[in-house]
């Protein structure tokens, strides 16, 4: 369980307010207008922003306080999730090491979750010899390899089209499944949401509303999404 | 670390009673000398950073290259330089049988000038870059000539950008001391610098020399901070690479103009370097057993202080990126202070606890690490700023802290401007001639001040030897530290 008690993060002259509980398990959306706070959500968790109120808790375990490398969280943002100095297997190996070189055992590893997310034969490469979905399957590799028990997605996938954004999202749906891990996925796209989220978080005027049933979020949304979906939604 | 040695500086000057009306007379040259001379460069810099600013030719990298030399150019081989081709017996003496008396007043002038006048370029050609291309474009659309380019968009810039730039060589000119050494001198032509190191050196009187380095500091402190209040083209390198597409100045005389321009200032920058290497090639096989060790106690010096300036800058540098600003003060604050001003209060500070003539070689490097800071900053904070605008968060995440971010990501992306401030005070130590002068023994020359005695002692065969010497060692140096560091980008 991720838990946000009576959260409040003041931001220059924006508030957002939060109280909800989400299940652990697949993957569950945030979505919301820009300038909603959709983000803010996640960094609350992530440990980027200090909240003004309230707790945060992840996994039975109160994390308000620790720093962002300590929770128990591994985060994809949309660019520069790779040091372009080091190589693709380095950026990788990264998740289960910060410290000294890797050991042979940890080298399969890398290579076996590179082999998973579709990377095989790139660990000797530099990010910028990636293409942008390659990239973010190193990513996604090193959250994978590290095990923590939720990733948190900040529109990890915005910059790609329409196909390769469906394809991420559904490596990611199996490869967190395999894994056990939950995740937590800030978007924009309605379409990704009805693709690959089970629950969905709205946040709209400063409030981040509990998460509810996608489909029944879908079929008589609030005016507050009504709204941000525009006059065709739901067709 | 720097405040210290001021300090230190201030308690020991007994009132200004211990001065002579001389000092008075060096307070006046200085100041007078800086202004010709930064009245000069700048007005002979405009003409040339026109040139470059508006011209797109094969070479043009090159000459941009020549311009940035001077700055890790050892003073004492510039001087060599500058009277092999000026002096009583030197090329222009050759060839026109005319020579102009090299030394005193007119002597520190050419030479500041040589100095200045190409920093004064770069740094114009900056305000140059700001004159947005769009702005042209639109110039052009109206059928502008080039006098109503000058007038509307050319002249204002220049309003802008021309009294920093001033105040820059002004301020630069003032802390002047191996030029006044070595061809100034005398009532006419002393420096409170070189009056320091007068009092110091062959008065013994302490008191002066530190009253005298008080009026240095005021000096300095002044310029700086009117340098602080007026805009000043940020950067040495940034937009030099970017001539603006022009449609207002394609006239053959014009073009005729640009090109003498520039060559005019490669010839009057590259003759009195080429004399020195063409000279003292020949004779670097009878160098003798003492410029050698010279050389070595140079090379053990530029390294020591690239070093330092590494472990000092890379930690004031994260102090400042992470906000803290009293540290960005204290890096501008060492423009302010002078190699002598320093020295001194150096000498002051050791004097208790040991005799400071025998750390003659390490308050050397010291002091080149102070004076090196700023640029070492300069280029280091921006580069970390940026940082951690870009993997801040990333790094963070991974719970890459400490060493670790250290040696994974810190190292390796800064390690080009860290290359770069390494190579620049290395260069700068290596050519240092003013610490060294005031604290050495003969047993401790460096090789700048070798140098300077085998001029002083008319061996001007022996000296461009010397100097090619020189030459290799700051040069080579800065071009293999800043090399290391470009490397790492690549790879």
């Amino acid at each position: 369980m991720l838990t946000l008690a009576d959260v409040t993060v003041r931001l220059g002259g924006f508030t957002l307010r939060a109280d909800l509980d989400v299940p652990p398990g697949g993957i569950t959306a945030v979505i919301g207008p820009s300038g909603s706070g959709k983000s803010t959500v996640l960094n609350a968790i992530a440990g980027f922003v200090a909240l003004s109120a309230g707790r945060v808790s992840i996994a039975g375990r109160d994390v308000t306080d620790a720093a962002p490398g300590a929770r128990p969280v591994s985060i994809i943002f949309q660019d520069q999730n790779l040091f372009p100095h080091l190589t693709v297997a380095r950026n990788v190996g990264l998740g289960l090491r910060t410290r000294g070189r890797p050991t042979p055992e940890e080298r399969d590893s890398v290579d076996a979750v590179l082999a998973r997310v579709g990377l095989e034969g790139t660990g000797d490469r530099r990010p910028a010899d990636l293409s942008g979905g390659q990239q973010s399957r190193a990513a996604l590799a090193r959250a994978l390899l590290r095990r923590r028990p939720w990733l948190l997605l900040d529109e990890a996938f915005g910059a790609l089209g329409p196909a390769l954004r469906h394809e991420m999202l559904d490596l990611l749906s199996e490869t967190a499944a395999e894994a056990g891990l939950s995740a937590l996925m800030v978007t924009h796209d309605p379409n990704d949401v009805r693709r690959a989220a089970g629950r969905t978080i709205l946040v709209a005027d400063g409030v981040a509303h509990p998460p509810v049933r996608t489909e029944a979020l879908f079929a008589d949304p609030p005016e507050a999404l009504k709204a941000y979906l525009g006059p065709r939604a739901g067709t | 670390m720097l405040l210290a040695p001021l300090i230190a500086t201030l308690t020991r000057a007994e009132g200004w009673t211990g001065l002579r009306p001389s000092d008075g007379s060096a307070l006046w040259f200085t100041l007078w000398q800086a202004a010709v001379s930064a009245a000069l460069s700048v007005l002979l810099a405009i003409p040339v950073a026109r040139a470059l600013a508006r011209r797109r030719f094969p070479g043009r990298g090159a000459v941009v290259l020549v311009l940035g030399a001077p700055f890790i150019l050892p003073t004492i081989v510039a001087v060599l330089g500058l009277v092999a081709v000026f002096g009583r017996s030197g090329l222009v003496a050759d060839l026109t049988g005319w020579s102009p008396p090299l030394y005193g007043p007119q002597g520190v002038i050419l030479a500041h000038v040589f100095f200045n006048m190409p920093l004064a370029v770069r740094l114009i050609v900056q305000g140059w870059a700001t004159v947005p291309g769009e702005r042209l474009r639109l110039a052009a659309s109206l059928g502008f000539g080039p006098g109503d380019t000058f007038r509307v968009l050319e002249w204002p810039m220049l309003r802008a950008v021309v009294p920093g730039v001033f105040l820059v060589v002004f301020l630069i000119c003032t802390t002047s001391f191996a030029i006044a050494l070595a061809l100034g001198g005398g009532p006419r032509a002393t420096t409170v610098e070189l009056a320091i190191y007068a009092a110091f050196r062959f008065d013994f009187d302490l008191g002066r020399a530190a009253a005298l380095a008080g009026m240095q500091l005021a000096i300095g402190v002044v310029a700086a901070t009117a340098t602080l209040r007026l805009s000043l083209p940020s950067g040495f390198g940034a937009g030099l690479d970017r001539p603006v597409r022009r449609w207002d100045s394609q006239g053959a005389i014009l073009r005729l103009q640009d090109v003498a321009c520039i060559a005019a200032a490669c010839l009057f920058l590259l003759t009195p370097l080429t004399m020195v290497l063409a000279g003292g090639a020949t004779h670097l096989p009878d160098i003798e057993a003492s410029v050698w060790r010279a050389a070595l106690r140079s090379l053990v010096i530029a390294v020591g202080a690239a070093l330092a300036t590494a472990a000092v800058a890379f930690p004031m540098a994260l102090a400042v990126a992470s906000g803290r600003r009293w540290v960005d003060v204290v890096a501008v604050l060492t423009i302010t202070a002078s190699p002598l001003v320093l020295g001194i209060g150096t000498y002051v500070l050791l004097l208790p606890v040991t005799n400071p003539l025998v750390w003659a070689l390490p308050v050397t490097a010291a002091v080149n690490v102070l004076l090196a800071l700023p640029f070492a900053m300069r280029a280091l904070v921006p580069a970390l700023r940026d940082l951690t605008a870009d993997y801040g968060r990333l790094s963070a995440s991974l719970g890459l802290t400490g060493a670790a971010w250290l040696r994974v990501v810190a190292l390796p992306r800064l390690r080009g401007p860290l290359g770069y401030a390494m190579g620049l005070t290395a260069a700068l130590s290596a050519g240092d001639l003013g610490v060294i002068a005031l604290f050495a023994r003969p047993e401790d020359a460096t090789l700048p001040l070798k140098l300077y005695q085998l001029m002083g002692a008319y061996r001007m065969a022996d000296a461009q030897a010397a100097g090619v010497l020189l030459v290799v060692i700051a040069l080579g140096l800065f071009w293999a530290f800043e090399r290391a560091g470009r490397d790492a980008d690549a790879g």
